[in-house]
């Protein structure tokens, strides 16, 4: 087969996987549930490696746009363009140096994680569901990286809402995981409604302004290319910024961002795919992929970059003050995230993507090694009750351990050069509403929090004395691990393989991507040159302030991580406890997270409530009234017909029917059964008859003989 | 013979025996009240019939065996209706234990 129509098996193989186990996996052995959920994976994988060469191979041909598969056409409309009319969206997917990296990061880090799953479900009683989800969960990720056109895009980011909904809510017997799951699904809707309406005013403007009716992405980029003195910017900065409303519910931005650390209450594994490899890392993807956009409205991209930045330093702060290791790490995702969009915000597309990669690994590698701790210590996921885990967990600590140095920017390790990257083109950009600096200098700050909290993360859970002893009552969060809890254990290989794998790529994964400073040419940039239409990969001559702000952050992010080990290793956390006392109302602002969940509460949700209640007074009174009142008056009018119906028509058909008893009741006296009665009768009458007829015959002599003639 | 019979007759004769035939019968199916008896008086109401036919068939010009084809037909006719009615009559005499037409009136109510 052709590979244009291979492409398609790297998307429908998880979706496959998905339907036997969904339908046939409760019948088949667990080994078997894993084998099928793991092998769709691996295969799309491996597609994903063979496409990823062809892409290279031919990223040099004139007019290359990507590895174009089959596609079928979807919605079309009377035209002579085709056999089918004109086609306005269609089912294809393309695969472009862009997409090369998001399937590869899918599906790699997917796998991982699916390897990992197998262990860390391995005792779960709905264990085939979980894989079938999992797989339907990279499935949708693919659709989304993989479309041709923005409809198809939304079946993938639709479907990962979706997923979001299963997994997080996987645990549905608790309540609090149900309704985090609903929550998750509901703020993505929120966004998702910008996102539609964002789509439509684009197909719209396009169409009704210069003919070009499409949500083809190569063909909207090329339409805004050819009219680029045409367009009107304001129209696209508001199509860019409902996108980003878009975005910013599937990425967990300010202020749709809510959902995430809810999002916690899923299985870990499951965190770690919506945090690593997929969902989250959509609405990067596609602020990205829509580029050709928010090149054309500074204002979109202004608002892109600052939220992006406020998100990384608002939940930057919070991350400080949780106690829940996943907590921490979903908060660290957000501002990452911040990070990310903070990117593509000032135009650093392959910045954005590189830092969506690198996180890709080391947060994969933490949240999977959370996981690890988490089931070592049988459920508890509180920091403050760990402690000198390192000794009892050493491969789940030292994967633990240098994916906290990568996240937290420590140089060479993967993070240090895209956070650096994000940071210094920050620094750099001249074509926002606002400088540059103002944006750096939100991440710088977000950068050295973040280095601090993860700092703090790794020194509660690993380092000084063990603090689970008296844990161990409320060990069974997770229930259902049937795990002593008495020591905490490293767990199995299908555990540690995946932690290792990803550690690995935390350290080397960030050397595609080197900044220009360091003289060698960024590969990574280079390699997305052709998607985001930047010069990339060629040398350019490196400002002197660049080297100063690498400078800043490798300070910063040290200075973070030796405040950390500091405040958390040497002072035993003496001096954090003081500073809570002391200004105990910041403390408990930030630990509650900035009561951003009781302010929409307050804001949204009451309001809504209270609204429902009085319409509901309204629909009492008013609605039903009316209704009442109608039905009060058809009623009394039913009496009268009612009446009348009872008395003359009824009194017709009852008087016909007694009339006919009556009659039948006199009649019934001639039957009276005895055979010889009825025939004597017939005999009388047919002799009645006879002489009637003879008399007839001869009615002349008749009259003579009655003299009647 | 029956050249002889015919020609020795005139059709009233033939006449005269099936109406007193008929008569019979029919007071046979009237008075008696013995399911057996009223099939009697029905078989002599038919081979009155049976003569009638064959004496008109016979003193008829043109009729040919018309007649006397009617009547074999009559005659099968008697024979299935006999067995039929003799079924019923097995039939009245298992549920009343006799064979009493007048007892057999319970349809009237």
């Amino acid at each position: 087969m052709e590979l244009e129509k291979l492409v398609w098996l790297i998307p429908l193989l998880p979706i496959f996987g998905f339907a036997v186990n969904l339908f046939f996996g409760r019948f088949l052995p667990r080994i078997a549930v894993n084998v099928i959920a793991c092998g769709a994976v691996l295969g799309s994988m491996i597609l994903s490696w063979v496409a990823f060469g062809y892409v290279r191979h031919h990223a040099h041909d004139p007019g290359f746009e990507g590895l174009i598969s089959a596609g079928l056409p979807w919605i079309s409309v009377p035209g002579t363009e085709s056999a089918w009319g004109k086609v306005l969206a269609e089912h294809r997917l393309v695969i472009d140096q862009l997409t090369a990296v998001m399937i590869l990061v899918v599906t790699n880090v997917g796998f991982l994680i699916h390897l990992y799953s197998t262990g860390y479900m391995a005792d779960d009683k709905r264990h085939s569901r979980y894989f079938s989800y999992l797989n339907l969960f990279t499935g949708f990720m693919l659709i989304l990286v993989m479309a041709s056109n923005l409809l198809l895009m939304f079946v993938g980011w639709e479907g990962v809402g979706l997923c979001s909904y299963l997994l997080i809510g996987f645990w549905f017997e608790k309540n609090e995981n149900a309704a985090a799951g609903m929550k998750a699904f509901v703020v993505n809707r929120i966004g998702d409604f910008g996102f539609t309406v964002g789509v439509l005013w684009l197909f719209f403007y396009l169409g009704s302004e210069f003919q070009v009716w499409t949500l083809d992405f190569r063909e909207i980029g090329r339409t805004i290319a050819a009219h680029h003195d045409a367009i009107l910017p304001s129209v696209m900065t508001g199509v860019g910024i409902l996108l980003f409303v878009g975005a910013t519910g599937k990425s967990a931005q300010l202020p749709l961002y809510t959902w995430l650390p809810d999002a916690m209450a899923g299985p870990t594994p499951v965190s770690a795919l919506i945090h690593a490899a997929t969902m989250v890392t959509a609405g990067v993807y596609m602020v990205a992929r829509m580029n050709f956009v928010y090149a054309m409205s500074p204002t979109a991209m202004t608002v892109v970059a600052v939220v992006g930045g406020l998100t990384a330093l608002f939940a930057g702060t919070i991350g400080v003050a949780q106690n829940d290791i996943k907590k921490v790490l979903a908060y660290s995702t957000v501002s990452q995230l911040g990070f990310m969009f903070m990117g593509v915000g000032v135009g650093a597309y392959a910045a954005g993507i590189f830092h969506l990669m690198t996180h890709a690994f080391f947060k994969g590698c933490l949240f999977l090694g959370s996981g690890s701790v988490i089931h070592g210590m049988g459920g508890e996921q509180d920091i403050r009750k760990m402690g000198g885990l390192k000794k009892y967990m050493p491969i789940t600590f030292w994967t633990f351990l240098i994916a906290s140095l990568a996240i937290s920017g420590f140089p060479l390790l993967a993070g240090f050069w895209s956070k650096d990257e994000i940071l210094w083109k920050a620094f750099d950009a001249h074509d926002l509403k606002i400088p540059g600096p103002v944006i750096w200098s939100m991440g710088i700050i977000a950068a050295g929090f973040t280095a601090f909290y993860m700092t703090r993360l790794v020194v509660l859970t690993f380092f000084g004395e063990p603090r689970y002893a008296k844990a161990e009552e409320h060990h069974d969060a997770h229930g259902g691990h049937g795990h002593g809890h008495g020591t905490p254990h490293e767990s199995p290989w299908s555990m540690t393989v995946p932690l290792i794998v990803l550690a690995f790529l935390s350290v080397f994964g960030g050397f595609i991507g080197m900044g220009a400073w360091t003289g060698l040419s960024n590969v990574f940039e280079g390699w997305l040159a052709p998607v985001f239409g930047g010069h990339g990969a060629e040398p350019h001559k490196v400002p002197p302030m660049e080297y100063v702000m690498v400078a800043v952050s490798v300070i910063v992010g040290l200075g973070g991580i030796l405040l950390g080990l500091k405040v958390y290793l040497w002072d035993k956390g003496r001096a954090a406890e003081a500073f809570a006392q002391k200004a105990r109302p910041l403390y408990e602002l930030v630990r509650d997270k900035y009561r951003v969940d009781e302010l929409y509460n307050a804001v949204a949700i009451e309001p809504l409530l209270a609204t429902n209640e009085m319409l509901g007074r309204v629909d009492n009174i008013v609605v039903d009234g009316a209704v009442n009142g109608a039905a009060s008056v058809s009623a009394a009018v039913s009496n009268r017909t009612g009446y009348f119906d009872n008395e003359v028509v009824d009194g017709l058909v009852n008087g016909a029917a007694t009339a006919t008893q009556t009659a039948g009741r006199a009649a019934r006296r001639l039957q009276t059964g005895h055979i010889r009665q009825y025939l004597t009768t017939a005999l009388i009458g047919g002799l009645f008859v006879i002489a009637a007829f003879c008399l007839w015959l001869n009615r002349a002599a008749f009259q003579g003989f009655l003299g009647l003639n | 013979m029956t050249d002889y019979l015919f020609s020795r007759h005139p059709l009233e004769n033939f006449l005269v025996i099936s109406a007193a035939l008929f008569v019979l019968g029919v007071y046979t199916i009237i008075t008696r009240r013995n399911a057996v008896s009223i099939l009697m008086g029905v078989e002599l109401v038919l081979n009155a019939a049976n003569v009638n036919f064959v004496a008109f068939s016979q003193y008829m010009p043109g009729a040919g065996i018309h007649g006397s084809m009617f009547s074999i037909f009559v005659i099968l006719l008697a024979a299935a209706e006999a067995a039929v009615a003799l079924a019923i009559v097995i039939g009245i005499y298992q549920n009343f234990g006799r064979v009493d037409v007048d007892q057999a009136d319970l349809m009237k109510e």
